[in-house]
């Protein structure tokens, strides 16, 4: 505490609720990756105003930056070193059964949807995985499950 | 009166106290951010979950953002306050800052009773359980810095230990932070 710096607090705090406003308001465009900008990357800077300005980081020591700085490449290298294995289903070698046979079933859509909707919505969701599936390295293996799934009806993992 | 070690001894040039906590948080990234990486990796993998995020609701989920916003605020203001050496007015701020924990509880408190009712729980699938174990865990942790907050603030009431207000609130803005990146991954990204 032995330095004190105080920036506008006020003017920090009125600058994150505008971001929130855009974070929000994102979605109502309906473009794809303006709702990915507004939503990941003002989070970003929202994230980035607390850091410094609330937490104090911009005047604090090298040591502590080092120290988060190194845990947060632990978590880079998490994600890198697992998402061969996550994020895809096949590989050269493998099939992940489990979670093609998961993307194949798919998920029902919200009951808010409509119930009237539902069954085409479901159809849908089949469709939607297929598509997927179709895209990935094992277009064989993934669409006999995902054509299972839709023509079995109404998929629905989720108990109502 | 013989102050605990702790508190005097600086060997990084940084409060012990507050090296500590920073200590905290460095290894609370590594959990919340194995925790949000594990579920971008499935979410990517998996894109019918988008059916199942649908249902989160936004404007809750950006209400609850508004009062962690609103509650670091506070909480900085209550370390400006300490640092003046205005104990009453940090503590007053404190207890501000701990109306928001509960309200950011008592929200989430609603919106899961709604959602568990209509039967999306834990065990769903995979997107409800990550809801819930991350959405459970940040909110274990807001929970945790209103129950320090409370020792705090009564201790800077009457003037003692006023730096534990600066330590406190690093932690509580930390977990707004975290916060920060479940709002666009729960509720926006649909």
């Amino acid at each position: 505490m032995a330095q004190s710096h105080h920036p506008n607090y006020k003017k920090i705090y009125v600058t994150l609720l505008v971001l929130l406003v855009i974070s929000v308001a994102g979605p109502f465009v309906g473009i794809k990756w303006i709702t990915l900008i507004a939503a990941f990357g003002v989070a970003v800077v929202k994230a980035d105003l607390v850091i410094q300005n609330f937490m104090h980081l911009k005047w604090e020591r090298r040591i502590v930056k080092f120290a988060l700085a190194s845990s947060l490449l632990l978590m880079f290298l998490l994600f890198a070193g697992v998402a061969p294995d996550v994020m895809r289903h096949t590989g050269h070698n493998w099939v992940n059964d489990a979670a093609l046979a998961a993307t194949a079933r798919g998920i029902a859509p919200p009951h808010g949807a409509g119930e009237a909707a539902a069954g085409e919505a479901g159809a849908a969701a089949g469709a939607h995985s297929n598509g997927d599936g179709g895209a990935g390295t094992d277009g064989d293996t993934a669409a006999a499950p995902g054509g299972a799934g839709s023509g079995a009806g109404q998929p629905d993992t989720l108990r109502r | 009166m013989s102050r605990p070690i702790a508190t005097t001894r600086s060997a990084t040039g940084i409060p012990t106290g507050r090296l500590a906590v920073w200590w905290v948080l460095a290894s609370e990234v590594v959990i919340f951010g194995g925790l949000l990486a594990s579920y971008l990796l499935h979410r990517l993998g998996h894109p019918e979950w988008a059916n199942a995020a649908a249902v989160t609701n936004v404007w809750i989920g950006a209400f609850n953002t508004f009062v962690l916003l609103s509650s670091s605020f506070t909480a900085v203001l209550a370390h400006r306050a300490a640092e003046h050496g205005d104990g009453r007015r940090a503590a007053r701020f404190l207890l501000m800052t701990i109306g928001g924990a509960a309200t950011f509880i008592g929200v989430k408190t609603f919106e899961w009773y709604h959602e568990i009712v209509e039967g999306y729980t834990i065990t769903s699938n995979g997107f409800w359980s990550f809801y819930y174990t991350a959405a459970g865990l940040h909110a274990l942790h807001v929970i945790a810095g209103a129950v320090i907050m409370a020792f705090v603030a009564r201790d800077a009431a009457r003037g003692r230990e006023l730096q534990r207000v600066e330590y406190v609130g690093i932690y509580w803005h930390f977990v707004d932070v975290v916060w920060i990146f479940l709002f666009p991954l729960l509720y926006i990204a649909k």
